[in-house]
Order: structure tokens, then sequence, then C-alpha cells
């Protein structure tokens, strides 16, 4: 009993509620038809979200006013980068996936770049550096539409007993992740920073490089996030990463984590990555109107943060 | 950080004279970015600085401003408002469908949508919410109605709309006096008047502000609204030009309308803005976009990234200014 006390304790919890519910709502309109398929179908597209969720977790629980609004571009010009140096072939696929992740680093790092340098809010920083990565990849990828080599395609969409490899793979990532969080160096630092920069800098936190590294982890993750996007849905394209914007950002929040920074919950960017798929799942097993659609997801995010609250602003 | 004012005090005459010329140039700084895009069109393309010149050219400059002064409105409160794209949208859409065919409807509906944004300001107050998350996830209920209100690319605007829009104005065209009009009436507003100074006082010292028996809550409200009055009228100015509308007409403007804050001088806390500067930069934004792109025979594809770039070249200039402040 006090199990499930200190369980339903959990800010976390609340999103994975949330998912279920969303879940049975859905199994209870198709009475009950298509109930897995649907749970694997969410499962492999909420790793996409997740990877990119951890990134902007990171960024945010830095501190107020950190936000990396550059996800969407970075993802669209990894994924053409990663399917470009492919080329089609089985032998490049790790390759392509290095270059995904170099571009995706690089990016964050012009980031950071850009925030200390001009001294400028992370916001308009990584907001300028979008405009140019968007550029970059429309006259890049022009025209372009390269297919994935067979093999990544097949790996990207490869299931066992009804579960997604790259799934499985990301719980052993945001494992990984909360480990680096909670018990390693850099992730103390980077909670100690979102809580009290000045103290943490007293504390004798290296700052500038915990923020630097943060911003090209960010990054990378958003790289490897526009290559495995672009295999699993066999081909790259400049709108690739659109909705990583609300939607990062939107995991972040709904899993627990404080946009005051300096308080992050891994385990919630999954469960906000669920509710997000099911609650698309939903509606459009209920054939509501894209119009519709849009404006429930609006209404609902909207409604999920007020119901979650917020201490302090994010800027 | 304490230690700052008192360093001043003992500086000496000439550090002071310096200082106040850094000062003075850092204002001058959007008028400065103007003027040299302006000139650059002028040494690309003489035939451009005309009257017909600049009423092509700056054919969209007015719904840019305009949401640029929303924009402007939300950060003056230390929030930003990441809708005001696909709200200008939805505004449009609702110009070109209920505003002519049923202009009280069409009426009810936008004074409808300033309240919503009235509600969003205290919502956000009352709740201590991150206006980022709040305003992009109405960012997608404003699309969504956008799309219920027009399913299809198409309507028409009012016929009193267009003519508006349309008016050719002796020797000054006519998006430079709209411009300056809202420039001015705006900067009269908000820098003249003792309520102006409240509202951007709650950016810059909310604590002191609440102590002083000022309400946080309605001046949260009035940012707001006041955004989302400027976004209705953002909407119609567009439809008057575009004549028809889209659900995505607006998406491009959230974006624009930041960037034009940041080069019209604004500061992300701290409620420094100026409205002239926001119009300066509105401007400076719609004619480096595309028509000095044009000029320079620099294909679309790298406008947005000009934007990006001339922000940053902005920024980095007025860092380059500041430390010579300091």
């Amino acid at each position: 009993m006090t199990s499930v006390k200190s369980l339903l304790a959990k800010p976390w919890i609340w999103s994975f509620v949330g998912a279920l519910l969303v879940w049975l709502a859905t199994i209870g309109f198709t009475g009950g038809y298509g109930a897995g398929g649907m749970v694997t179908a969410a499962l492999s597209l909420a790793v996409f979200t997740v990877i990119v969720g951890v990134g902007q977790m990171f960024v945010i629980t830095l501190g107020p006013g950190n936000v990396d609004l550059s996800l969407p571009a970075n993802i669209g010009l990894a994924s053409a980068v990663a399917m470009k140096v492919m080329g089609g072939s089985d032998s490049m696929i790790i390759v392509g996936l290095l270059a995904a992740i170099a571009c995706g680093a690089a990016i964050g790092a012009v980031n950071y770049l850009l925030i200390w340098a001009l001294r400028i809010p992370p916001i308009i920083a990584t907001l300028s550096a979008s405009f140019i990565i968007q550029s970059v990849d429309i006259s890049y990828g022009r025209g372009l539409q390269i297919k994935p080599p067979p093999g990544f395609a097949d790996f990207a969409n490869w299931q066992i007993l009804g579960i997604p490899v790259l799934a499985m793979l990301t719980v052993l990532f945001t494992i990984g992740a909360a480990i680096a969080l909670q018990r390693m160096i850099y992730g103390r630092s980077v909670l100690a920073i979102g809580q009290n920069i000045r103290a943490a800098w007293l504390a004798g936190v290296n700052v500038g490089r915990i923020r630097f590294l943060t911003y090209t982890l960010s990054g990378a993750l958003g790289g490897i996030d526009g290559a495995l996007l672009a295999g699993y849905f066999r081909g790259a394209n400049v709108d690739i990463g659109n909705e990583y914007l609300l939607a990062s950002i939107a995991v972040v929040v709904i899993g627990g984590t404080s946009v005051a920074g300096g308080k992050a919950n891994v385990p919630g960017v999954w469960g906000a990555a669920l509710f997000l798929v099911l609650l698309l799942t939903m509606l459009n097993t209920f054939g509501v109107s894209a119009g519709v659609r849009l404006l429930l997801t609006g209404l609902i995010i909207v409604g999920v943060i007020t119901a979650a609250g917020g201490e302090k602003a994010l800027r | 950080m304490t230690a700052t004012p008192i360093d001043t005090g003992f500086k000496g005459s000439a550090a002071r004279n310096a200082a106040a010329r850094a000062r003075l140039l850092r204002g001058l700084l959007p008028a400065l970015s103007l003027a040299l895009v302006l000139m650059a069109i002028a040494w690309l393309n003489p035939r451009a600085i005309s009257y017909f010149g600049f009423n092509l050219m700056l054919n969209l400059a007015i719904p840019i401003a305009l949401a640029t002064i929303a924009q402007m409105f939300v950060i003056a409160g230390n929030e930003l408002d990441l809708s005001i794209g696909t709200f200008v949208g939805f505004v449009g859409c609702v110009t070109a469908t209920w505003l002519k065919d049923a202009p009280l409807v069409g009426i009810a509906i936008l004074l409808g949508s300033i309240g919503v944004y009235a509600l969003l300001g205290a919502l956000i107050h009352l709740r201590n919410l991150p206006s980022i998350v709040v305003t992009l996830g109405m960012s997608f209920v404003w699309q969504g109605l956008a799309i219920l209100v027009l399913p299809k690319p198409g309507g028409k605007a009012p016929d009193w709309l267009l003519t508006i829009m349309s008016l050719k104005p002796p020797f000054i065209p006519f998006p430079i006096i709209a411009a300056l009009l809202i420039g001015l009436v705006v900067h009269f507003g908000l820098m003249r008047t003792s309520y102006g100074a409240i509202l951007r006082g709650s950016g810059g010292n909310p604590a002191a502000l609440r102590r002083a028996g000022w309400s946080l809550l309605k001046t949260k409200v009035v940012l707001f609204a006041l955004t989302g009055l400027f976004g209705v009228l953002s909407g119609m100015a567009l439809i008057g030009i575009t004549t028809s509308a889209d659900a995505n007409i607006g998406n491009g403007y959230t974006l624009l309308a930041i960037a034009g804050v940041i080069l019209g001088g604004g500061e992300f806390v701290g409620g420094r803005v100026s409205p002239i500067g926001a119009v300066l930069g509105a401007l400076t934004l719609a004619l480096a976009a595309s028509p000095l792109l044009t000029f320079m025979h620099i294909p679309p594809d790298w406008q947005v990234a000009a934007n990006g770039a001339i922000l940053i070249i902005v920024l980095a200039a007025r860092v380059l200014i500041s430390r010579k402040e300091r």
C-alpha cells in the first residue's frame, strides 16, 4: 500500500495514467480491435519524441530561458545528411549515422557559441540558428528524395514479438540518461546550474563547459533522431522535424520536469510521449477532421500544463 | 552586480560622455540597420527607390509591423507569444469569410479572440505558467480553428478593407505613412503615458510594482489583450493586401515578429522595448527578406537564412556597443 502511495506521489506517473486512459478510450471505441497494434505503433512513434525530448529536457533543466528551438531544423538537415551519406548502400549505414550525429552536435555547439559570444538569450540564439539551418537544408536537400538503404529502413522498422527494437534501444538509452542525470557529475552539474547558476559556479562547477556540453548533446540527439526518422519513414524531407518543436517541449513539461530548471524527470518523458502519440491515434480513430484534431491537441496540451501548474516561469 | 551604479558614479566626465554616445548609438542601431538595407537596395537597383518601388517592396510591411508590435507587448511583460503567427492566420480566415459575409458575427469572433488572449494572460499569471508552452499549445488551437473556418484557401476580403489597403496618398507611399502612424501611436501610448510606464514596469521590476499597489494580474491581462488586438489588426491588414486567405498564411509571422522586436532594440527581459524601433525592425526585415535578396540574385532558398544572419549581425553589433557602454 505504501508502495502504491509513493508511486502516486511521483510526478511522472500521471503521464502514464493519461496514456493508459487515452488507450482505453480508443480500444473502447473500436471494441478492442487493434489494441496490440496500437501499442506497437505508439511505441515506434514515441521513440522519436523521446530521443529529442531527453535532449530538450537537459537543456530546459539548465534553468529559466534555456530552450532549444533549433531542433526541428536540425532534425530536417540531419535526416538529409544521413540519407545523402548513406547513399542507399547498406555498407555506409554507420558512417551515415555518425555524420548525422556530427551534424547535429555541430549545430548544438554553434548554438552555444552564439549564446556565449553574443550573450543573447538561448531562445533567440537557437531561433536565428534555426533560420540559417532551414535554408541550408532547403538548398542542400532540394529536389532530393533519397531513400534510406534497405538494411537501415528494415532496422528502423524491425519488431520482435510486436515490440519495436528501436523502442527497446531507446529504453536502454533513457536508462543511461537517467543514470547520467542522477548519478554522474555531468548530470548533477546540470541540475545544480538549473537550481542556482551562481551557487553552482561558486561550488566549482564549470558552468560554461556544462552548458556547452548540454547544447551539443541536445543537437547530437536531434541529429540521430533525424537519421532514424528518415529510416523509419523511408526518406528524408525538409519538414520531417516540424512537429518536434512543440512535442519536445511538451513531453518535457507534461513529464514532470520543472520549466524553472533544476528538476528533471526521465521516465516522465516516455509517459508523455506515449500520451501524445496515443492522443493523436485516438483522434484519428474517432475520425475527426484535421482542424478539430489540431484544436483538441492544442487545448489538451494547454489543459495539462494548466493542471500541472508551474512554480516559476520559463523566462 | 550591486557595485555597478557606484562605479559609474565615480567615472570621469569623458567616460560618461563615451557611455552616453554608446547608448545613443545603440538607440540608433535599428534606424542604422534600415538605412544600410535601403542603401544596399539603392545601390543595386536605383529605380526601386521611388514611389512605386516602395509601394511594391513594402507591400507586406504593414501586417509584419503590426504583428511585431503585437509581439512587443508580451515581450514588454517578460513573456513570449509563439502563437502570433497562427493567430494572424486565423484572423485572416475570419476576415475573408465571416467579416465579409456577416460583419457582426465576424466582429464578435474577432473581439472574442482578443478576449481569449486576455484570458490567456490571466491564466499565465494566476497559474504561473511558462508562456512559451502555453502559446505553443495555443498555436495549434488557432491553426485548427483557421482550418475549420476556411478548410480550403479562398474567401474574399471585405471591400472597405481592400479600399483602405490600396490607398494611394500623394508623394509618400501608403506603407510608410501607415508604419509611421503605427509606430507613433504605440510609442505615445506605451512610452509617454503613465499606465504605459506601469505596463513596462511589470516587465522591469514586477516586485516593486506589486509593492506599490499595482495589480500584476491586470497588467498581464492588458498586455495580452493588446497583443490580441494588434494580432487582429495584422491579420486584417494582411487579408486587405492578399485579398483572399489560407489557414497557413500567417505561419511565418511568429519568428518574423520576434526577430523584428529584437532588431528594433527590444530586450527579452526587463520591459525594455521600443515601439518605433520595432516598426523599423519590421521594415528592415520586410525589405531584407525579399526585395534586397532578389536584387542581389540570391535564390529564395536563402531568404530565411538572411533573416537569421541579419539578426545575428545586429546582435553582434549590439554586444560590441554595449561593451563600450560599460
